[in-house]
């Protein structure tokens, strides 16, 4: 466990028979750090992900999560991170207090544990009235940072989430992003991947892949001076159209 | 380890509490089979409409049309005048069966003690003209006897029929250990594969694969609540077979009932092979159907005799699970065989397991790496 970073990647790799979907990409993540993992549609942000948390394995390449090796010591992975998939994960046939229970259960958090869990995600939602409907019947943005909630029951020192705000409008996204800023400020690491320019302008340092390859990386300040334009969008519709016309 | 595998199986069992439709195929469908079967798949008949042909219209003639009816299971309904007329009473469906019996009845048999008389059916469905023509058989067969033991013929062969372990040959016999074959197929490996392949679909299953559960704690966990509900639903059609039809279990229900968890187990794996398998729960449900429904119906030995399949199906009829367990049942249950007599069956059955739970395991390592 001690070790600078939380994340350490270097030369990851992933093909599928002949095509690289993740090109040899290298990057450290710092503790506390909100790290935004930006990309178009198929630019292999979701392989690289699932590589990370240990779904999937590498080609090539290494990487550490926690200080812990993603090849050997991927039991050690599991305990120490959280995780979001874009599709958000809940069970929509349970209710919002048996999804907690049961996802507290796997972590094998003990009836008490589980039952202060319940009650801080519950009161930090405000979900009260809610807490007994089915997970089905709320609205996606609710569900989605039910589901960033859920992904931290058991505490751990990184979350990764993919593309969680997916499908909602800017200001119910603004709302997730304060819970993460709320997460980072208690120290836990957010691996977030998106394709919404607007968040990236949150995050602590972004890394920009295209076509399976990082092409640049750097906090949101540094980026746009490199490129010298005032937004995101540009920088990333620089990076493209360079790896379209070389 | 226990804790989470608790927590597992409630909330399995939360889903399946919440979704009507799992308990209607759970234990709706399970009473419906054996109804549906019970009262309409059945080789039994009663007051088959018959027709007769009387070309002698002499005394024995008569005594011999008189009778027929007399069982209960044939009804005359036409007095045909020619072979024409009798066809057209086929024809227009009145008729199932018809009897011909030629000139000089009574003079040919008392003078010669041989004569001949034709029995025609309407074989467009055949198992039930095969088993009518059986039946009328039987009774001239019968008539000719009676009128013997009058007339004293000299040399003749009595040939006496025993129907051993269903001597009344009730169809609910060879249909509840069918059902109880198909309704374990159809719960373990349908759900199972139906309820895994909804976690893909939903992207749940990716997040129990990041937790620290190990694969094989998941697929157990959520395999579990369906081995209980369909161990539960075997037994009540085993009951209802007793209660309503009278199926007896001659053999010892302890051994029974364990073989049923072998076959269940078998389907269990079956039904997680085809989730490894399937992306999607539509592609699940098909798949299910096309591999597990379908052949277990028809290739089974349920419906068919695997005897009078063609060579090729036989062979295929081998691979199905649900042909070795309906002979264990109606070997337990109908003749009360022991261990020894079980025995192959039930190691190809083990066999099967070992090699559908190695083979999934396989391919959910490949789906997951």
């Amino acid at each position: 466990m001690v070790n600078e970073y939380a994340i350490e990647a270097t030369n990851l790799t992933k093909r599928f028979g002949d095509f690289t979907a993740v090109d040899a990409i290298t990057f450290k993540v710092n503790k506390g750090e909100i790290f935004g993992f930006l990309g178009a549609n198929g630019a292999g942000k979701t392989t690289a992900i699932k590589m990370l948390i240990g779904l999937s394995r590498p080609t090539e390449g290494e990487a550490t999560i926690a200080g812990y090796d993603i090849y050997r010591q991927t039991e050690s992975i599991k305990e120490n991170i959280g995780y979001m998939s874009q599709k958000f994960s809940l069970y929509e046939d349970l209710t919002v207090r048996q999804n907690i229970r049961f996802y507290g259960g796997i972590y094998g958090l003990n009836r008490k544990q589980i039952n202060y869990k319940m009650d801080e995600i519950i009161t930090q939602l405000g979900l009260e009235k809610q807490a007994r409907k089915v997970v089905g019947s709320l609205p996606l943005g609710w569900k989605q940072r039910l589901a960033f909630a859920v992904a931290g029951v058991h505490n751990p020192g990184i979350i990764f989430l993919d593309e969680p705000t997916g499908g909602v409008d800017p200001a119910t996204r603004r709302q997730f992003w304060e819970m993460i800023y709320e997460a980072s400020g208690e120290g836990v690491t957010i691996f977030v991947t998106t394709h919404y320019m607007d968040e990236a302008e949150y995050c602590d340092r972004i890394s920009i892949m295209v076509a399976g390859r990082i092409d640049a990386l750097g906090s949101p300040r540094e980026l746009k001076d490199r490129y010298r334009t005032d937004t995101m969008d540009n920088v990333f519709l620089q990076l493209v159209r360079s790896r379209e016309n070389p | 380890m226990l804790r989470v595998f608790i927590a597992f199986v409630k909330k399995e069992t939360f889903h399946i509490l919440r979704d009507a439709r799992t308990l209607v195929i759970l234990f709706g469908m399970p009473i419906a089979l054996v109804l549906i079967f019970g009262y309409t798949v059945s080789n039994e008949f009663k007051d088959a409409s018959i027709a007769v042909v009387d070309q002698s219209r002499d005394d024995l003639s008569q005594k011999l049309i008189s009778q027929l009816p007399a069982s209960g299971h044939f009804q005359l309904v036409d007095y045909a005048d020619n072979i024409e007329a009798l066809e057209a009473s086929f024809k227009a469906g009145k008729t199932k069966l018809g009897i011909v019996i030629p000139n000089c009845f009574e003079e040919q048999f008392f003078r010669n003690g041989t004569v001949k008389v034709q029995l025609i059916t309407d074989a467009t469905e055949p198992n039930y003209a095969a088993t009518l023509t059986n039946y009328a058989n039987s009774m001239i067969r019968k008539f000719q006897l009676e009128q013997a033991e009058v007339t004293r013929l000299p040399y003749q062969i009595e040939v006496r029929s025993r129907m051993l372990y269903n001597p009344s040959l009730i169809g609910a016999y060879n249909f509840i250990p069918g059902v109880v074959a198909l309704i374990l197929m159809l719960i373990c490996a349908m759900m199972t594969s139906l309820t895994i392949a909804k976690e893909k679909e939903t992207g749940t299953m990716d997040l129990l694969l990041v937790s620290p559960l190990s694969p094989l704690l998941i697929i157990v966990g959520k395999v579990a609540p369906y081995a209980a509900l369909s161990f539960v639903s075997a037994l009540a059609v085993f009951a209802m077979g007793y209660a309503i039809f009278d199926v007896p279990i001659i053999g010892s229900l302890p051994l029974l009932l364990v073989l049923c968890l072998l076959y269940l187990l078998v389907a269990l794996a079956l039904g997680v092979l085809i989730s490894t398998i399937s992306k999607s729960q539509q592609v699940a449900m098909m798949v299910s159907m096309f591999t597990l429904l379908l052949p277990t119906m028809l290739l089974s030995g349920f419906i068919f005799p695997i005897e009078s399949m063609p060579f090729p199906l036989q062979q295929i009829s081998r691979i199905i699970p649900a042909k070795y367990f309906i002979v264990i049942e109606k070997a337990i249950m109908l003749k009360g065989a022991g261990w020894d007599a079980v025995l192959m069956p039930s190691i190809v059955l083990a066999i099967m397991l070992v090699v559908l739970l190695v083979a999934s395991w396989r391919s959910f390592k490949v789906v997951y790496k």
